[in-house]
């Protein structure tokens, strides 16, 4: 009887390190695709862009399965925090309001915001518009900065950034404000884009736009944030983060 | 949770409150004011229009309210020829599209009610009345209608309801209604809990309130019980 149990016990703890194995190795990654050309979906309905690769490639650093959810980018730190997704992967700039419920690994990249607005308009000085209406997106730093700092201006916020660019092509708002690079790939080259363009300067506070792009894991996972920040730099070292920048960008997107 | 968050933006509440009211009494006036029409002209079986009607009725019935929102917000917003005429002065308002989608959608919804209470009027009550003389349209509405009326009262208040809950898609094109105070609430502070409850709170209050005048309506109007 006790060899038997002891087979059982010896059984069942293998079985469950098996299981813990399998476990350990899946990541659960939450993006909005609506930002292209870092997390969007391509003509196939496929998930694809600068942070998917890049996910891709973290995983594959640390031989884990990666998943793939999606959420409404006001739904993202709800959902980690539900534990829908073990991390947020969807160029979330690392802020200090966002660093108070959640945990950055090392950033991935950086970038700036600006605002867009039709050709014909001929604006060059963003400081010196007013009154008018501006299309950002919901809970983004944007929000924050135009909140904060641009009480002369009428903001309307937008649960995908996509949904900015559709009612400004449509004229309801006057300008967007969003991340440079974001809009510069994602819209501006499209054939929808072409009537508008980026002016004015290129905003970067650290106050509101925090210190780069980052991953945002839950507070207790210091072990996942660990590692997957260990992975990044690797991957910067080994020269596979270059190989994803080159499909997407023509200059080199992690600053300094 | 954390109650001071929603104290310090009992405005934003307010405002959203104050929106998701006006926005849903308005859409289910005129609903309620398209509905009688549609309803007589499908169950008399008037020629075209009770066809017309039955078709509307039937695609907006048939498809989700968020669909025919975005149809109307984004879809409309495509066409060149609609953003240059005079249309686009009320369709590039997210209220004006809110209210389109909203007064079409319950209308066709209690267009049925009505409906279906117009076929079960009695017969014989129909009868009587034209024994003593009445004319068609007379019987419309002096018998008809009013019946039809104090027999929907019931089954209307829950398409009320069922408004007030559709109406939170409302925040999905910029409107800041009750859901969409809660969500910036949310999306401002990075919580869960303290947005989506209050604006739960403050909708069963608003149901609350619904409920109860119905009652009160129904004590009064309605013919059974």
């Amino acid at each position: 009887m006790k060899k038997i149990l002891t087979l059982v016990v010896m059984g069942a703890s293998a079985l469950m390190a098996n299981l813990a194995h399998a476990q350990d190795f899946t990541i659960r990654w939450g993006t909005e695709p609506g930002y292209k050309p870092f997390t969007y979906k391509n003509a196939e309905g496929k998930l694809v862009g600068f942070d998917i690769d890049i996910g891709e490639a973290i995983c594959a650093e640390l031989k884990a399965k990666c998943v793939w959810v999606e959420q409404d980018w006001d739904g993202l730190i709800p959902a980690l925090q539900a534990r829908r997704f073990d991390g947020i992967l969807a160029s979330m700039s690392i802020t200090e309001e966002r660093s108070r419920v959640v945990d950055f690994t090392h950033p991935y990249y950086i970038e700036t915001s600006q605002f867009v607005g039709p050709i014909d308009k001929k604006y060059s000085d963003a400081e010196a518009l007013s009154d008018k209406t501006v299309g950002v997106l919901r809970g983004s730093t944007q929000v924050d900065f135009l909140a904060a700092t641009r009480p002369d201006l009428t903001l309307k916020e937008y649960p995908t950034n996509e949904e900015t660019w559709l009612d400004l092509i449509a004229g309801r708002i006057d300008l967007v404000f969003a991340g440079s690079i974001a809009t510069e790939l994602g819209f501006l080259v499209s054939d929808d884009g072409k009537p508008f363009e980026l002016f004015g300067k290129s905003y970067s506070d650290p106050k509101y736009f925090g210190s780069g792009v980052g991953i945002a894991v839950r507070k207790t996972d210091n072990e996942l944030r660990d590692k997957i920040s260990k992975a990044i730099l690797t991957i910067r070292d080994n020269g596979t983060y270059s190989k994803i920048n080159d499909r997407y960008f023509s200059f080199d997107v992690w600053g300094k | 949770m954390d109650i001071s968050l929603i104290v310090d933006n009992w405005q934003l509440f307010a405002e959203g409150l104050w929106n998701t009211v006006w926005l849903v009494s308005l859409s289910l006036l005129i609903g309620g004011l398209l509905a009688l029409p549609l309803a007589l002209a499908q169950a008399y079986q008037i020629p075209v229009w009770g066809r017309l009607s039955f078709w509307f009725s039937y695609s907006f019935r048939g498809t989700p309210l968020l669909v025919q929102l975005y149809l109307i917000y984004y879809g409309l917003g495509q066409f060149e020829f609609i953003r240059e005429s005079f249309l686009w002065i009320f369709l590039r308002e997210a209220y004006i599209c809110a209210l389109i989608a909203f007064s079409l959608n319950s209308a066709a919804y209690a267009c049925e009610i009505i409906r279906g209470a117009i076929c079960q009027v009695p017969q014989n009550l129909i009868e009587t009345a034209h024994a003593i003389g009445m004319s068609d349209f007379q019987i419309m509405r002096r018998i008809v209608v009013p019946i039809a009326y104090r027999r929907s009262i019931f089954a209307y208040s829950n398409e009320v309801i069922f408004m007030l809950h559709g109406s939170v898609l409302a925040s999905t094109i910029t409107i800041i209604d009750l859901l969409g105070a809660g969500r910036k609430l949310n999306a401002k502070y990075y919580v869960t809990f303290e947005g989506f409850l209050t604006a739960a709170l403050l909708y069963m209050a608003i149901v609350s309130l619904i409920s109860l005048a119905f009652r009160m309506i129904e004590k009064k109007y309605s013919i059974e019980r």
